[in-house]
Protein backbone atom coordinates (compact mmCIF):
# COMPACT_ATOMS: atom_id res chain seq x y z
CA UNK A 1 0.00 0.00 0.00
CA UNK A 2 2.63 2.46 1.08
CA UNK A 3 4.69 1.76 -2.03
CA UNK A 4 1.68 2.28 -4.30
CA UNK A 5 0.86 5.57 -2.64
CA UNK A 6 4.41 6.88 -2.81
CA UNK A 7 4.60 5.90 -6.46
CA UNK A 8 1.42 7.82 -7.15
CA UNK A 9 2.64 10.90 -5.24
CA UNK A 10 5.98 10.80 -7.02
CA UNK A 11 4.04 10.66 -10.30
CA UNK A 12 2.10 13.77 -9.27
CA UNK A 13 5.33 15.50 -8.21
CA UNK A 14 6.98 14.66 -11.53
CA UNK A 15 3.95 15.97 -13.42
CA UNK A 16 4.06 19.20 -11.43
CA UNK A 17 7.79 19.53 -12.07
CA UNK A 18 7.42 19.06 -15.82
CA UNK A 19 4.47 21.47 -15.97
CA UNK A 20 6.45 24.16 -14.13
CA UNK A 21 9.44 23.65 -16.43
CA UNK A 22 7.25 23.69 -19.54
CA UNK A 23 5.62 26.99 -18.52
CA UNK A 24 9.03 28.47 -17.76
CA UNK A 25 10.46 27.22 -21.05
CA UNK A 26 7.60 28.77 -23.03
CA UNK A 27 8.04 32.10 -21.24
CA UNK A 28 11.77 31.98 -22.01
CA UNK A 29 11.23 31.19 -25.68
CA UNK A 30 8.57 33.87 -26.29
CA UNK A 31 11.07 36.77 -26.65
CA UNK A 32 12.97 34.80 -29.34
CA UNK A 33 9.68 34.04 -31.06
CA UNK A 34 8.61 37.69 -31.00
CA UNK A 35 11.93 38.67 -32.56
CA UNK A 36 11.50 36.12 -35.32
CA UNK A 37 7.85 37.07 -35.93
CA UNK A 38 8.47 40.82 -35.96
CA UNK A 39 11.42 40.42 -38.34
CA UNK A 40 9.08 38.89 -40.94
CA UNK A 41 6.17 41.31 -40.48
CA UNK A 42 5.25 44.22 -42.70
CA UNK A 43 5.69 47.69 -41.22
CA UNK A 44 1.94 48.40 -41.38
CA UNK A 45 1.12 45.14 -39.54
CA UNK A 46 3.62 45.92 -36.79
CA UNK A 47 2.08 49.36 -36.41
CA UNK A 48 -1.51 48.10 -36.34
CA UNK A 49 -3.32 48.26 -32.98
CA UNK A 50 -3.88 44.49 -32.87
CA UNK A 51 -1.45 41.92 -31.51
CA UNK A 52 -0.58 39.16 -34.00
CA UNK A 53 0.80 35.79 -32.97
CA UNK A 54 1.64 35.14 -36.62
CA UNK A 55 2.50 37.69 -39.29
CA UNK A 56 -0.58 38.28 -41.47
CA UNK A 57 1.84 38.27 -44.41
CA UNK A 58 5.36 36.78 -44.21
CA UNK A 59 7.54 39.63 -45.47
CA UNK A 60 11.01 38.66 -46.68
CA UNK A 61 11.84 42.09 -48.12
CA UNK A 62 13.10 43.10 -44.66
CA UNK A 63 16.02 40.76 -45.14
CA UNK A 64 16.86 41.69 -48.70
CA UNK A 65 16.40 45.39 -47.98
CA UNK A 66 18.54 45.29 -44.86
CA UNK A 67 21.93 45.11 -46.54
CA UNK A 68 21.05 47.72 -49.14
CA UNK A 69 19.65 50.24 -46.64
CA UNK A 70 22.19 53.09 -46.35
CA UNK A 71 20.71 54.13 -42.97
CA UNK A 72 21.96 50.93 -41.28
CA UNK A 73 25.62 50.10 -42.04
CA UNK A 74 24.78 46.44 -41.44
CA UNK A 75 27.45 44.72 -43.55
CA UNK A 76 30.25 46.93 -42.24
CA UNK A 77 29.23 46.64 -38.59
CA UNK A 78 28.81 42.85 -38.85
CA UNK A 79 32.30 42.66 -40.34
CA UNK A 80 33.73 44.85 -37.57
CA UNK A 81 32.07 42.69 -34.90
CA UNK A 82 33.36 39.50 -36.53
CA UNK A 83 36.94 40.79 -36.75
CA UNK A 84 36.91 42.03 -33.16
CA UNK A 85 35.36 38.84 -31.76
CA UNK A 86 37.66 36.48 -33.66
CA UNK A 87 40.87 38.38 -32.87
CA UNK A 88 39.92 38.80 -29.21
CA UNK A 89 38.98 35.14 -28.84
CA UNK A 90 42.20 33.86 -30.42
CA UNK A 91 44.24 36.47 -28.55
CA UNK A 92 42.73 35.74 -25.14
CA UNK A 93 43.15 31.97 -25.59
CA UNK A 94 46.81 32.44 -26.58
CA UNK A 95 47.79 35.09 -24.01
CA UNK A 96 45.80 33.74 -21.05
CA UNK A 97 46.53 30.11 -21.89
CA UNK A 98 50.28 30.73 -21.81
CA UNK A 99 50.07 32.84 -18.67
CA UNK A 100 47.83 30.35 -16.90
CA UNK A 101 50.24 27.51 -17.64
CA UNK A 102 53.29 29.50 -16.54
CA UNK A 103 51.59 30.42 -13.27
CA UNK A 104 50.44 26.86 -12.63
CA UNK A 105 53.59 24.94 -13.50
CA UNK A 106 56.84 26.93 -13.79
CA UNK A 107 58.43 27.35 -10.36
CA UNK A 108 59.53 30.96 -9.96
CA UNK A 109 60.33 32.92 -6.84
CA UNK A 110 57.85 35.74 -7.45
CA UNK A 111 55.16 33.56 -9.01
CA UNK A 112 52.73 34.07 -6.12
CA UNK A 113 53.28 37.84 -6.06
CA UNK A 114 52.55 38.02 -9.81
CA UNK A 115 49.47 35.88 -9.31
CA UNK A 116 48.12 38.15 -6.56
CA UNK A 117 48.80 41.18 -8.74
CA UNK A 118 46.62 39.59 -11.42
CA UNK A 119 43.76 38.45 -9.19
CA UNK A 120 43.61 41.84 -7.45
CA UNK A 121 42.36 43.33 -10.72
CA UNK A 122 39.47 40.85 -10.69
CA UNK A 123 38.02 42.82 -7.81
CA UNK A 124 37.92 45.98 -9.92
CA UNK A 125 35.16 45.54 -12.50
CA UNK A 126 36.19 46.51 -16.03
CA UNK A 127 33.08 48.61 -16.51
CA UNK A 128 34.03 50.93 -13.67
CA UNK A 129 37.43 51.58 -15.25
CA UNK A 130 36.00 52.67 -18.59
CA UNK A 131 36.70 56.33 -17.85
CA UNK A 132 40.44 55.82 -17.16
CA UNK A 133 40.72 53.34 -20.05
CA UNK A 134 39.06 55.85 -22.36
CA UNK A 135 41.57 58.48 -21.24
CA UNK A 136 44.45 56.12 -22.07
CA UNK A 137 43.09 55.01 -25.43
CA UNK A 138 42.32 58.56 -26.51
CA UNK A 139 45.86 59.60 -25.57
CA UNK A 140 47.18 56.81 -27.78
CA UNK A 141 45.01 58.17 -30.60
CA UNK A 142 43.05 54.93 -30.88
CA UNK A 143 39.52 56.40 -30.85
CA UNK A 144 37.37 55.00 -33.67
CA UNK A 145 39.95 52.38 -34.61
CA UNK A 146 39.79 48.59 -34.49
CA UNK A 147 43.01 48.69 -32.45
CA UNK A 148 41.27 50.69 -29.74
CA UNK A 149 38.33 48.28 -29.77
CA UNK A 150 40.42 45.09 -29.72
CA UNK A 151 43.72 45.51 -27.86
CA UNK A 152 42.53 46.64 -24.38
CA UNK A 153 40.22 43.58 -24.31
CA UNK A 154 43.02 41.07 -24.92
CA UNK A 155 44.18 40.94 -21.31
CA UNK A 156 41.48 39.16 -19.32
CA UNK A 157 42.48 38.40 -15.74
CA UNK A 158 39.50 36.06 -15.29
CA UNK A 159 40.54 33.90 -18.27
CA UNK A 160 44.12 33.68 -16.94
CA UNK A 161 42.81 32.78 -13.48
CA UNK A 162 40.57 30.03 -14.89
CA UNK A 163 43.31 28.60 -17.12
CA UNK A 164 45.63 28.44 -14.10
CA UNK A 165 42.99 26.59 -12.08
CA UNK A 166 42.46 24.20 -14.97
CA UNK A 167 46.19 23.48 -15.51
CA UNK A 168 46.69 22.88 -11.79
CA UNK A 169 44.33 19.93 -12.15
CA UNK A 170 46.13 18.58 -15.25
CA UNK A 171 47.79 15.15 -14.57
CA UNK A 172 51.42 15.98 -13.79
CA UNK A 173 52.77 12.53 -14.70
CA UNK A 174 52.11 13.08 -18.41
CA UNK A 175 54.01 16.36 -18.38
CA UNK A 176 56.90 14.80 -16.45
CA UNK A 177 57.17 12.03 -19.04
CA UNK A 178 57.32 14.65 -21.79
CA UNK A 179 60.00 16.50 -19.87
CA UNK A 180 62.08 13.33 -19.62
CA UNK A 181 61.89 13.11 -23.38
CA UNK A 182 63.56 16.52 -23.49
CA UNK A 183 60.60 18.56 -24.68
CA UNK A 184 61.13 21.49 -22.25
CA UNK A 185 58.42 23.90 -21.10
CA UNK A 186 57.53 25.19 -24.54
CA UNK A 187 57.38 21.79 -26.21
CA UNK A 188 55.48 20.17 -23.36
CA UNK A 189 52.90 22.93 -23.41
CA UNK A 190 52.23 22.89 -27.15
CA UNK A 191 52.59 19.15 -27.85
CA UNK A 192 51.14 17.60 -24.69
CA UNK A 193 49.07 20.09 -22.72
CA UNK A 194 47.31 22.05 -25.49
CA UNK A 195 45.98 19.01 -27.40
CA UNK A 196 44.50 17.70 -24.13
CA UNK A 197 42.86 21.01 -23.18
CA UNK A 198 40.65 21.54 -26.22
CA UNK A 199 37.39 21.20 -24.31
CA UNK A 200 38.32 23.75 -21.71
CA UNK A 201 39.72 26.11 -24.33
CA UNK A 202 36.43 25.75 -26.21
CA UNK A 203 34.55 26.87 -23.08
CA UNK A 204 36.76 29.93 -22.50
CA UNK A 205 36.72 30.68 -26.24
CA UNK A 206 32.93 30.55 -26.45
CA UNK A 207 32.49 32.79 -23.42
CA UNK A 208 35.05 35.26 -24.79
CA UNK A 209 33.49 35.27 -28.26
CA UNK A 210 29.98 35.89 -26.90
CA UNK A 211 31.21 38.62 -24.55
CA UNK A 212 33.11 40.27 -27.36
CA UNK A 213 30.27 40.09 -29.91
CA UNK A 214 27.74 41.40 -27.37
CA UNK A 215 29.94 44.08 -25.77
CA UNK A 216 28.27 47.46 -25.64
CA UNK A 217 29.77 50.09 -23.32
CA UNK A 218 33.36 49.96 -24.63
CA UNK A 219 32.40 50.03 -28.35
CA UNK A 220 29.98 52.87 -27.53
CA UNK A 221 32.76 54.88 -25.95
CA UNK A 222 35.50 54.10 -28.52
CA UNK A 223 33.58 53.53 -31.76
CA UNK A 224 32.66 57.13 -32.46
CA UNK A 225 32.74 57.08 -36.27
CA UNK A 226 30.22 55.05 -38.19
CA UNK A 227 33.05 53.12 -39.85
CA UNK A 228 34.08 51.67 -36.48
CA UNK A 229 30.60 50.73 -35.25
CA UNK A 230 30.04 47.18 -34.08
CA UNK A 231 26.72 45.53 -34.80
CA UNK A 232 25.49 46.26 -31.26
CA UNK A 233 26.21 49.98 -31.69
CA UNK A 234 24.46 50.04 -35.06
CA UNK A 235 21.37 48.37 -33.54
CA UNK A 236 21.41 50.61 -30.48
CA UNK A 237 21.76 53.80 -32.52
CA UNK A 238 18.68 53.00 -34.54
CA UNK A 239 16.75 51.66 -31.55
CA UNK A 240 17.21 54.87 -29.56
CA UNK A 241 16.79 57.14 -32.57
CA UNK A 242 13.56 55.41 -33.67
CA UNK A 243 13.90 56.93 -37.10
CA UNK A 244 14.11 53.63 -38.90
CA UNK A 245 11.69 50.98 -40.09
CA UNK A 246 10.91 48.93 -37.00
CA UNK A 247 10.41 45.67 -38.89
CA UNK A 248 13.82 46.10 -40.49
CA UNK A 249 15.33 46.83 -37.07
CA UNK A 250 13.98 43.48 -35.84
CA UNK A 251 15.44 41.78 -38.90
CA UNK A 252 18.79 43.40 -38.19
CA UNK A 253 18.68 42.11 -34.61
CA UNK A 254 17.77 38.63 -35.83
CA UNK A 255 20.70 38.65 -38.25
CA UNK A 256 22.96 39.89 -35.43
CA UNK A 257 22.10 37.10 -32.96
CA UNK A 258 21.60 34.20 -35.38
CA UNK A 259 25.28 33.17 -35.78
CA UNK A 260 25.77 33.43 -32.04
CA UNK A 261 22.74 31.31 -31.10
CA UNK A 262 23.85 28.65 -33.55
CA UNK A 263 27.38 28.59 -32.17
CA UNK A 264 26.08 28.59 -28.63
CA UNK A 265 23.83 25.58 -29.20
CA UNK A 266 26.80 23.55 -30.46
CA UNK A 267 29.34 24.69 -27.88
CA UNK A 268 27.28 25.08 -24.72
CA UNK A 269 28.16 21.63 -23.44
CA UNK A 270 31.80 22.73 -23.17
CA UNK A 271 30.77 25.71 -21.08
CA UNK A 272 28.71 23.49 -18.78
CA UNK A 273 31.64 21.09 -18.46
CA UNK A 274 34.08 23.94 -17.87
CA UNK A 275 31.91 25.33 -15.07
CA UNK A 276 31.72 21.91 -13.46
CA UNK A 277 35.45 21.31 -13.80
CA UNK A 278 36.88 24.57 -12.47
CA UNK A 279 33.96 25.52 -10.26
CA UNK A 280 33.92 29.05 -11.67
CA UNK A 281 31.68 29.84 -8.73
CA UNK A 282 34.31 28.33 -6.42
CA UNK A 283 33.68 26.34 -3.29
CA UNK B 1 75.04 18.85 -10.38
CA UNK B 2 77.58 21.70 -10.49
CA UNK B 3 76.74 25.12 -9.16
CA UNK B 4 76.80 26.73 -12.59
CA UNK B 5 74.43 24.12 -14.01
CA UNK B 6 72.06 24.66 -11.11
CA UNK B 7 72.18 28.41 -11.61
CA UNK B 8 71.57 27.99 -15.30
CA UNK B 9 68.64 25.73 -14.53
CA UNK B 10 67.18 28.39 -12.30
CA UNK B 11 67.79 31.09 -14.87
CA UNK B 12 66.10 28.92 -17.47
CA UNK B 13 63.04 28.63 -15.28
CA UNK B 14 62.94 32.38 -14.66
CA UNK B 15 63.32 33.04 -18.37
CA UNK B 16 60.57 30.57 -19.31
CA UNK B 17 58.27 31.93 -16.63
CA UNK B 18 58.42 35.34 -18.25
CA UNK B 19 58.11 33.92 -21.75
CA UNK B 20 54.79 32.38 -20.69
CA UNK B 21 53.47 35.02 -18.30
CA UNK B 22 55.18 38.17 -19.63
CA UNK B 23 52.86 39.09 -22.51
CA UNK B 24 49.83 38.97 -20.24
CA UNK B 25 51.49 40.90 -17.43
CA UNK B 26 52.71 43.65 -19.78
CA UNK B 27 49.21 44.05 -21.23
CA UNK B 28 47.65 44.06 -17.79
CA UNK B 29 50.02 46.76 -16.56
CA UNK B 30 49.53 48.96 -19.63
CA UNK B 31 45.76 48.59 -20.01
CA UNK B 32 44.59 48.07 -16.43
CA UNK B 33 47.13 49.34 -13.90
CA UNK B 34 48.26 52.46 -15.79
CA UNK B 35 44.69 53.71 -16.47
CA UNK B 36 43.67 53.15 -12.86
CA UNK B 37 46.70 54.99 -11.46
CA UNK B 38 46.35 57.77 -14.03
CA UNK B 39 42.70 58.08 -13.17
CA UNK B 40 43.45 58.42 -9.46
CA UNK B 41 45.91 61.19 -10.42
CA UNK B 42 43.31 62.96 -12.60
CA UNK B 43 40.73 62.79 -9.82
CA UNK B 44 42.80 65.30 -7.80
CA UNK B 45 42.97 67.83 -10.63
CA UNK B 46 40.72 70.17 -12.52
CA UNK B 47 40.79 68.41 -15.87
CA UNK B 48 38.14 69.53 -18.33
CA UNK B 49 38.98 68.26 -21.81
CA UNK B 50 42.54 67.40 -20.86
CA UNK B 51 44.42 64.40 -19.55
CA UNK B 52 47.52 66.38 -18.54
CA UNK B 53 46.00 68.83 -16.05
CA UNK B 54 47.89 71.43 -14.04
CA UNK B 55 45.36 72.76 -11.53
CA UNK B 56 45.50 70.67 -8.34
CA UNK B 57 42.23 70.69 -6.40
CA UNK B 58 42.89 68.09 -3.69
CA UNK B 59 39.75 66.27 -2.65
CA UNK B 60 37.59 68.93 -4.30
CA UNK B 61 36.30 66.63 -7.04
CA UNK B 62 35.41 63.95 -4.48
CA UNK B 63 33.49 66.43 -2.33
CA UNK B 64 31.70 67.76 -5.42
CA UNK B 65 30.65 64.25 -6.38
CA UNK B 66 29.38 63.34 -2.92
CA UNK B 67 27.48 66.64 -2.77
CA UNK B 68 26.05 66.22 -6.27
CA UNK B 69 22.43 65.07 -5.84
CA UNK B 70 22.55 63.39 -9.27
CA UNK B 71 25.49 61.19 -8.23
CA UNK B 72 23.84 60.27 -4.93
CA UNK B 73 20.63 59.57 -6.86
CA UNK B 74 22.53 57.16 -9.10
CA UNK B 75 23.59 55.20 -6.02
CA UNK B 76 19.95 55.06 -4.93
CA UNK B 77 18.94 53.88 -8.39
CA UNK B 78 21.46 51.07 -8.07
CA UNK B 79 20.13 50.21 -4.60
CA UNK B 80 16.52 49.97 -5.84
CA UNK B 81 17.62 47.92 -8.86
CA UNK B 82 19.66 45.54 -6.68
CA UNK B 83 16.79 45.07 -4.21
CA UNK B 84 14.68 43.70 -7.07
CA UNK B 85 17.11 41.94 -9.39
CA UNK B 86 19.36 40.15 -6.86
CA UNK B 87 16.75 38.17 -4.88
CA UNK B 88 14.51 37.53 -7.89
CA UNK B 89 17.34 36.12 -10.04
CA UNK B 90 18.73 34.16 -7.10
CA UNK B 91 15.46 32.43 -6.21
CA UNK B 92 14.40 31.85 -9.83
CA UNK B 93 17.72 30.40 -10.98
CA UNK B 94 17.97 28.17 -7.89
CA UNK B 95 14.40 26.93 -8.35
CA UNK B 96 14.92 26.15 -12.02
CA UNK B 97 18.25 24.44 -11.31
CA UNK B 98 16.54 22.23 -8.69
CA UNK B 99 13.75 21.36 -11.13
CA UNK B 100 16.13 20.66 -14.03
CA UNK B 101 18.47 18.57 -11.84
CA UNK B 102 15.62 16.20 -10.93
CA UNK B 103 14.37 15.62 -14.47
CA UNK B 104 15.56 12.61 -16.43
CA UNK B 105 13.69 13.00 -19.70
CA UNK B 106 14.43 16.15 -21.71
CA UNK B 107 16.93 17.50 -19.17
CA UNK B 108 19.30 18.74 -21.90
CA UNK B 109 16.39 20.44 -23.68
CA UNK B 110 15.24 22.39 -20.64
CA UNK B 111 18.79 23.32 -19.68
CA UNK B 112 19.43 24.65 -23.19
CA UNK B 113 16.22 26.68 -23.28
CA UNK B 114 17.01 28.49 -20.03
CA UNK B 115 20.69 28.87 -20.94
CA UNK B 116 20.11 30.16 -24.48
CA UNK B 117 19.34 33.84 -23.61
CA UNK B 118 22.89 34.08 -22.20
CA UNK B 119 24.05 34.27 -25.83
CA UNK B 120 21.71 37.19 -26.57
CA UNK B 121 23.02 40.75 -26.22
CA UNK B 122 21.50 43.36 -23.93
CA UNK B 123 20.88 45.52 -26.99
CA UNK B 124 18.78 42.88 -28.73
CA UNK B 125 16.89 42.06 -25.52
CA UNK B 126 16.23 45.78 -25.01
CA UNK B 127 14.85 45.96 -28.54
CA UNK B 128 12.46 43.05 -27.94
CA UNK B 129 11.37 44.37 -24.53
CA UNK B 130 10.96 47.98 -25.63
CA UNK B 131 9.41 47.57 -29.07
CA UNK B 132 7.56 44.30 -28.75
CA UNK B 133 6.67 43.11 -25.24
CA UNK B 134 6.39 46.39 -23.36
CA UNK B 135 5.58 48.84 -26.14
CA UNK B 136 2.95 51.12 -24.64
CA UNK B 137 0.39 50.41 -27.36
CA UNK B 138 -2.26 47.69 -27.66
CA UNK B 139 -0.15 45.60 -30.02
CA UNK B 140 2.51 45.05 -27.36
CA UNK B 141 2.37 41.58 -25.80
CA UNK B 142 2.08 42.83 -22.19
CA UNK B 143 -0.86 45.10 -22.99
CA UNK B 144 -2.45 42.39 -25.13
CA UNK B 145 -2.36 40.04 -22.13
CA UNK B 146 -3.80 42.78 -19.88
CA UNK B 147 -6.60 43.05 -22.45
CA UNK B 148 -7.60 39.42 -21.75
CA UNK B 149 -8.55 40.55 -18.25
CA UNK B 150 -10.30 43.68 -19.49
CA UNK B 151 -7.52 45.94 -18.19
CA UNK B 152 -6.41 49.20 -19.81
CA UNK B 153 -3.11 49.49 -21.64
CA UNK B 154 -0.18 50.70 -19.59
CA UNK B 155 2.41 53.14 -21.01
CA UNK B 156 5.28 51.07 -19.64
CA UNK B 157 8.18 53.32 -20.52
CA UNK B 158 6.96 56.82 -21.20
CA UNK B 159 6.06 57.79 -17.61
CA UNK B 160 8.25 58.38 -14.57
CA UNK B 161 5.29 57.77 -12.23
CA UNK B 162 4.18 55.10 -11.57
CA UNK B 163 7.63 53.62 -12.28
CA UNK B 164 6.55 50.72 -14.51
CA UNK B 165 9.92 50.96 -16.26
CA UNK B 166 11.43 48.96 -13.38
CA UNK B 167 9.36 45.94 -14.39
CA UNK B 168 10.69 46.24 -17.96
CA UNK B 169 14.32 46.57 -16.89
CA UNK B 170 14.27 43.87 -14.22
CA UNK B 171 12.54 41.26 -16.42
CA UNK B 172 14.95 41.93 -19.30
CA UNK B 173 17.99 41.28 -17.12
CA UNK B 174 16.30 38.30 -15.44
CA UNK B 175 15.75 36.68 -18.85
CA UNK B 176 19.32 37.37 -19.97
CA UNK B 177 21.24 36.15 -16.92
CA UNK B 178 19.07 33.49 -15.26
CA UNK B 179 20.56 30.65 -17.34
CA UNK B 180 24.14 31.40 -16.32
CA UNK B 181 23.33 31.24 -12.60
CA UNK B 182 21.22 28.14 -13.18
CA UNK B 183 24.35 26.44 -14.62
CA UNK B 184 26.37 27.48 -11.55
CA UNK B 185 23.71 26.02 -9.25
CA UNK B 186 23.45 22.84 -11.35
CA UNK B 187 27.22 22.33 -11.03
CA UNK B 188 26.89 22.84 -7.26
CA UNK B 189 24.01 20.38 -7.01
CA UNK B 190 25.98 17.73 -8.90
CA UNK B 191 28.89 18.04 -6.47
CA UNK B 192 26.72 17.07 -3.49
CA UNK B 193 27.65 13.64 -2.19
CA UNK B 194 24.82 11.19 -3.03
CA UNK B 195 25.44 9.35 0.27
CA UNK B 196 23.89 12.32 2.06
CA UNK B 197 20.63 11.76 0.19
CA UNK B 198 20.71 8.04 0.87
CA UNK B 199 21.22 8.68 4.58
CA UNK B 200 18.31 11.13 4.54
CA UNK B 201 16.09 8.56 2.78
CA UNK B 202 16.93 5.96 5.42
CA UNK B 203 15.95 8.50 8.09
CA UNK B 204 12.65 8.93 6.27
CA UNK B 205 13.23 12.54 5.19
CA UNK B 206 11.41 13.66 2.06
CA UNK B 207 10.79 16.65 -0.18
CA UNK B 208 11.14 19.98 1.60
CA UNK B 209 13.06 18.47 4.50
CA UNK B 210 15.79 17.16 2.19
CA UNK B 211 15.94 20.51 0.43
CA UNK B 212 16.18 22.44 3.68
CA UNK B 213 18.58 20.23 5.59
CA UNK B 214 20.81 18.84 2.83
CA UNK B 215 20.62 20.58 -0.55
CA UNK B 216 20.56 24.21 0.58
CA UNK B 217 23.32 23.91 3.23
CA UNK B 218 25.50 22.03 0.73
CA UNK B 219 25.01 24.87 -1.77
CA UNK B 220 26.17 27.54 0.64
CA UNK B 221 29.46 28.29 -1.15
CA UNK B 222 27.81 28.42 -4.56
CA UNK B 223 25.01 30.62 -3.18
CA UNK B 224 27.47 33.12 -1.72
CA UNK B 225 29.36 33.34 -4.99
CA UNK B 226 26.13 33.78 -6.96
CA UNK B 227 24.96 36.57 -4.66
CA UNK B 228 28.27 38.41 -4.99
CA UNK B 229 28.30 38.06 -8.79
CA UNK B 230 24.68 39.24 -9.01
CA UNK B 231 25.46 42.28 -6.89
CA UNK B 232 28.62 43.25 -8.81
CA UNK B 233 26.85 42.79 -12.14
CA UNK B 234 23.89 44.90 -11.01
CA UNK B 235 26.33 47.60 -9.95
CA UNK B 236 27.74 47.68 -13.48
CA UNK B 237 24.33 47.85 -15.18
CA UNK B 238 24.45 50.10 -18.20
CA UNK B 239 23.34 48.44 -21.45
CA UNK B 240 19.67 47.82 -20.72
CA UNK B 241 19.11 51.16 -18.97
CA UNK B 242 20.71 53.04 -21.86
CA UNK B 243 18.92 51.13 -24.60
CA UNK B 244 15.49 50.82 -23.02
CA UNK B 245 15.12 54.27 -21.49
CA UNK B 246 16.78 56.67 -23.91
CA UNK B 247 14.70 57.84 -26.83
CA UNK B 248 15.60 60.19 -29.66
CA UNK B 249 19.14 60.30 -28.32
CA UNK B 250 18.23 61.69 -24.88
CA UNK B 251 18.11 59.91 -21.54
CA UNK B 252 15.43 60.83 -18.99
CA UNK B 253 16.62 62.63 -15.83
CA UNK B 254 15.50 59.75 -13.58
CA UNK B 255 16.63 56.11 -13.32
CA UNK B 256 20.30 56.76 -13.99
CA UNK B 257 22.44 54.02 -12.44
CA UNK B 258 26.08 54.89 -11.60
CA UNK B 259 27.61 53.96 -14.95
CA UNK B 260 24.98 55.85 -16.94
CA UNK B 261 25.63 58.89 -14.76
CA UNK B 262 29.38 58.51 -15.21
CA UNK B 263 29.02 58.09 -18.96
CA UNK B 264 27.22 61.40 -19.32
CA UNK B 265 29.51 63.23 -16.87
CA UNK B 266 32.90 62.10 -18.11
CA UNK B 267 32.22 61.51 -21.78
CA UNK B 268 29.32 63.86 -22.44
CA UNK B 269 29.79 67.33 -23.90
CA UNK B 270 31.86 68.44 -20.90
CA UNK B 271 34.56 65.73 -21.01
CA UNK B 272 35.01 66.34 -17.30
CA UNK B 273 37.71 63.75 -16.56
CA UNK B 274 38.46 65.09 -13.07
CA UNK B 275 34.95 64.54 -11.73
CA UNK B 276 34.48 61.41 -13.86
CA UNK B 277 37.63 59.86 -12.41
CA UNK B 278 36.66 60.80 -8.86
CA UNK B 279 33.29 59.13 -9.46
CA UNK B 280 34.99 56.00 -10.85
CA UNK B 281 37.29 55.82 -7.81
CA UNK B 282 34.34 56.14 -5.42
CA UNK B 283 32.43 53.39 -7.26
CA UNK B 284 35.50 51.13 -7.27
CA UNK B 285 35.92 51.61 -3.53
CA UNK B 286 32.28 50.70 -2.94
CA UNK B 287 32.68 47.51 -5.01
CA UNK B 288 35.94 46.65 -3.24
CA UNK B 289 34.31 46.96 0.16
CA UNK B 290 31.46 44.67 -0.91
CA UNK B 291 33.80 42.17 -2.61
CA UNK B 292 36.36 42.03 0.18
CA UNK B 293 33.57 41.56 2.68
CA UNK B 294 32.68 38.34 0.88
CA UNK B 295 36.09 37.64 -0.67
CA UNK B 296 36.98 35.08 1.96
CA UNK B 297 34.19 32.85 0.71
CA UNK B 298 35.24 33.16 -2.92
CA UNK B 299 38.80 32.43 -1.81
CA UNK B 300 40.39 33.75 -5.00
CA UNK B 301 43.79 32.15 -5.47
CA UNK B 302 43.74 30.36 -2.18
CA UNK B 303 43.21 26.97 -3.73
CA UNK B 304 46.56 25.41 -4.47
CA UNK B 305 45.16 21.91 -4.80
Amino acid sequence: MAIVRSRRTSGVVALGRYSALAVGAILFLIPFYLLLRSAFMREQDLGSPDFHWLPPVWETDNLTGLFSNPAIPMARSMLNSAIIAVVQTVGVLFISGLAGYGLARIPYRWSNAVFYGITATLLIPAAVTFVPSFVLVSTLGWISTLRGLIIPGLFQALATFLFRQFFLGFPKEIEEAAFMDGLGWWGTFWRIVVPNSRGFAAAIGTITFIGSWNAFLWPLVIGRDQSSWTVQIALSTFLTAQSVQVSQLFMAALVAIFPLLLMFLFLQRWIVEGVERTGIAGD
Amino acid sequence: MTLSARLRGRQDRNLWFWVFVGPFVIGLVVFVYVPIIWSIYLSFFNSYNTVTPTEFVGFGNYLDMLRDPAFVDSLWTFAVFAVFIVPVTFVASLAIALLVARTRVMQAFFRSVFFLPTACSYVVASLIWKMSIFSGVRSGLANYVLGWFGLDSIPWLSLAQPPWYWLVIVTARLWLQLGFYMILFLAGIQRINPNLYEAAAIDGAEGWKVLRHITLPQLRATSTAVLLLLLINAFQAFDEFYNILSTFGTYPPYARPPLVYLYYTALGSGQDFGHGSAGAVILTLIILIVALGQGRILRLGGRDD
